[in-house]
């Protein structure tokens, strides 16, 4: 028992543990959605910390500690950004052609995603600090975050605001574009990327390379233009 | 894949560099992504020795945001009594905003169509 003691008090103070158990939370996740054949419900992401999070209560884990496991993983975000660059590059023929249904559909999405999140929040009645962090929300977490702390959001709240939209775009947009029967890849991609950022790309990515590289552009442009309109629409909202 | 992943980096950092220190309101990774596809402009052959690597990581790009994901539940407690509203907003927003975006694009799209014709 005291080897145990002295083994979980080694483990639990390198980042090995929970880097290591955070790819293996990640791999069975990704098993478990692939043999149920990629349904949108098993979102990776969210089997991932349904698997992770009992793990760290029972073992009395606090975040800290688990992040500096888990850090090296949530750092590939910036390379993973990058690297969409790609996707842009092989497709740019057919973006060229949609230059002017890109530019239109984003700035619409986009002022609605915001848009659409203040008024709810002023008629569910809910306090100004709450509802400045709810703004910023569609967009990729940095860039919300720094809306958040601009405009007098909490910037916490945006982080959990920000993850949870990016999860519920990721588990919609497929049953809601099969439904209106849309078949066009391009704009299924896109809508999802600006109204879900990076989790809502991910899921782009496993249902359609094209839908995939739409999502990385607007998701990208949706980054640029949020902190453009969400103090207009604050001044003019509320 | 070690190159690859050695410009990715570069250009993350060459985008932090300029973002911080113009002050702009884009993060890093954003502009670094800009950057890698005005390098993919000059040098077109790039594309195929970046190809093996981005393909593993776009596929796992899921993986990336578990650790934020996690963070959500040790901070849930921000949510407070909103919560009910919060995601009934969150949900309706971003059905919207999805309907709205597809709406416009594919509208677009048929105009530009028909203009062309």
């Amino acid at each position: 028992m005291n080897n145990f003691v002295n083994l979980w008090s080694y483990l639990s103070t390198t980042p090995l543990l929970w880097l290591t158990a955070t790819i293996g939370a990640y791999l069975v996740a990704e098993k478990v959605s692939e043999r149920l054949l990629n349904p949108p419900w098993a979102n990776p992401v969210l089997l991932s910390v349904a698997l992770l999070s009992p793990i760290l209560i029972f073992t009395n884990t606090d975040y800290g500690t688990y992040f500096e496991g888990a850090q090296f993983i949530h750092f590939l975000l910036g390379p993973a950004t990058v690297a969409l660059a790609l996707p842009l590059w092989d497709n740019r023929a057919t973006i060229q052609k949609s230059v002017v249904p890109i530019l239109c559909a984003l700035v619409a999405g986009s002022v609605v995603a915001a848009g659409s999140a203040i008024l709810l929040a002023q008629a569910f009645d809910l306090p100004m600090n709450v509802l400045l962090s709810l703004a910023p929300k569609s967009t990729t977490a940095p860039v919300a975050l720094g809306i958040s702390e601009a405009v007098g959001g909490i910037p916490t709240l945006t982080a959990v605001l920000v993850i949870l939209t990016g999860i519920i775009g990721a588990i919609t947009v497929t049953p809601l574009m099969n439904i209106l029967s849309i078949t066009d890849w391009q704009a299924r991609g896109f809508a999802v990327g600006v109204a879900a950022h990076g989790i809502g790309t991910a899921r782009a990515f496993k249902v359609n390379p094209i839908a995939g590289a739409y999502a990385g552009i607007a998701m990208a442009l949706n980054a640029l233009l949020t902190s453009l309109i969400v103090p207009i629409l604050l001044k003019w909202l509320t | 894949m070690l190159q690859t992943l050695g410009l990715l980096l570069g250009c993350q950092l060459a985008g932090e560099f300029i973002t911080r220190g113009l002050g702009l309101p884009i993060p890093g990774p954003v502009l670094g992504l800009v950057i890698l596809l005005l390098a993919l402009a000059l040098l077109p052959t790039l594309s195929s020795s970046l190809r093996p690597t981005i393909q593993v990581i776009l596929a796992h790009l899921s993986l990336m945001f578990v650790p934020a994901g996690v963070g959500v539940i040790w901070n849930l407690e921000v949510l407070s009594s909103d919560w009910v509203a919060l995601l009934v907003i969150l949900t309706l927003s971003t059905v919207l905003s999805m309907l709205v975006t597809v709406a416009i694009f594919i509208a677009m799209k048929r105009l530009m169509m028909r203009w062309v014709k």
